[in-house]
């Protein structure tokens, strides 16, 4: 069974649908036309391009190549952490954190999976580590996401309950005990909740993909059974790791909890 | 003991001044004057520059946590981070010292598992006063310490703050109340809102 191709003339047709949102938007002058065309057209590209790079990649099969573009995956992934953060935590050090973190839990995450779970030859088919390296990557940004912004959010409101236990002699990391449990909790909860209604409601994408790609479903659920739990790994570790620098990012060395840079002024990497 | 030398609090003039065991240091000045910020930066809850020693120790000679054992600020405005008092309150509180100390600011050991929503603000300040004194801090900041109380819970205040001189603390008291002033402190340090003149931020006696 081989994978119906589809044409430009397929795209063109879908695309149609699009005209749907401009509709909408003129009609209740939402002024959304040009977001819906930017927006759309960046999809497009970015597929694009990412297919004829990930052609590339695969034909040379090589260490190399997938090592680099798996690491311009994280840098990107670190990015869009910290462009959808309105912590209150200086720009380069939430960088460093999130980059390190990604990097660290991508690689562990990736390396268990791939290395010692799905074992294909060779170790470094960048047709496994890419795809999947993605999808942790994906999932432990939202998360690692979530509990910065969780925790200096809370931290910043909780400024007066934090310093009332440092005062009486808490370290950093009991006085600020509260926004930690609530960060790793939001961290967590979207893995828990996807982990419970995956297959019911929606097919996850990787299991759609090898499904229309011909793989037989029983596989194919097996497959997604063990890319959720490297996911659930990934965004656990990820959150730990976020969450115990993020305590290190809004305290000094002298346990103090920092003046935050107001999230206007914070500049943008 | 405690000796502060040449600290920087803000936009003040450098203060160094030296308090021993059992004596009360008042600082007085207009709202914005720094008195807060001064309490603050002696429990190293801000930073400024400066040699601050308590007994021989400096401030960057111990790990921050164990300095605000020995060195406690009692906000005005007490914080609590629990549904009733008892869980702000230190687990392994004495229980003996904790009713003591409770009766000497007339509160009802029942209060302890009240919500804190119902306590009023005299309650609540009071209650904070307890369980800042817990663990015998030596060096104890207290700002506005009586400010949200009626007369009669002030006069028991005072009464505990006199207690602790006689056993040894040493105090900065932030207060607005001059009467009180005159009744508790050994000396007096002024901050003044404008530019340091020559004179301004030394200790005197009263």
């Amino acid at each position: 069974m081989t994978i119906v191709p589809l044409s430009y003339w397929d795209l063109l047709l879908a695309a149609t649908l699009l005209f749907a949102n401009a509709a909408i938007s003129w009609r209740f002058r939402l002024g959304l036309e040009r977001s819906i065309a930017i927006s759309a057209s960046r999809m497009v590209v970015q597929l694009a391009l990412i297919g004829v790079v990930l052609k590339f990649i695969f034909a040379q099969s090589s260490p190399f190549w997938t090592l680099t573009f798996a690491l311009m995956m994280v840098v990107a992934a670190a990015t869009e952490v910290v462009a959808r953060l309105h912590a209150r935590i200086a720009a380069w050090p939430l960088m460093g954190l999130s980059s390190s973190t990604l990097l660290f839990v991508g690689t562990f995450v990736t390396v268990f999976g791939v290395g010692f779970v799905i074992t294909p030859e060779p170790w470094y088919a960048p047709r496994y580590i890419l795809p999947i390296l993605g999808m942790v990557l994906g999932n432990t940004m939202t998360a690692v996401a979530l509990v910065l912004e969780t925790l200096s959010e809370n931290a910043n409101r909780e400024r007066n309950a934090i310093e009332g236990r440092l005062a009486l002699g808490a370290p950093r990391f009991e006085a600020l005990s509260g926004p930690l449990r609530s960060a790793l909790r939001t961290g967590l909860m979207p893995m828990l909740n996807s982990m419970a209604t995956t297959g019911i409601v929606a097919l996850p994408g990787m299991m759609t993909g090898q499904i229309i790609a011909g793989a037989d479903p029983v596989g194919a659920a097996m497959y997604q059974v063990v890319i959720m739990f490297l996911i659930a790994g990934a965004t656990a570790l990820g959150s730990l790791i976020a969450a115990a620098g993020g305590v290190m990012l809004v305290t000094d060395d002298r346990h103090r909890l920092r003046a935050s840079p107001s999230a206007s002024h914070r500049k943008s990497v | 003991m405690l000796r502060v030398e040449r600290l920087q609090v803000g936009h003040l003039k450098p203060l160094s001044f030296e308090l021993s065991d059992g004596e009360c240091l008042a600082v007085e000045g207009p709202s914005g004057a720094g008195k807060t910020l001064l309490l603050r930066a002696l429990a190293d809850l801000d930073p400024a520059a400066g040699r601050v020693v308590v007994d021989g120790q400096e401030r960057n000679e111990l790990p921050a946590h164990e300095w605000r054992r020995r060195v406690r600020y009692c906000s005005p405005e007490p914080a609590w981070w629990s549904d009733t008092p008892r869980g702000s309150f230190p687990v392994n509180a004495p229980t003996a010292k904790l009713e003591r100390l409770l009766q000497s600011l007339d509160l009802d050991p029942r209060l302890l598992d009240r919500p804190i929503a119902v306590l009023s603000t005299g309650e609540r300040q009071r209650l904070a006063f307890v369980r800042a004194l817990l663990d015998e801090p030596p060096v104890i900041l207290l700002d506005e310490p009586t400010g949200a109380l009626d007369p009669q819970s002030k006069a028991l205040v005072e009464e505990l703050i006199r207690f602790q001189l006689l056993s040894g603390h040493c105090v900065v008291l932030v207060s607005h109340d001059e009467a009180q002033i005159g009744r508790l402190a050994d000396a007096r340090l002024v901050l003044s809102k404008e530019k340091p003149t020559p004179g301004a931020g030394a200790v005197s006696a009263p």
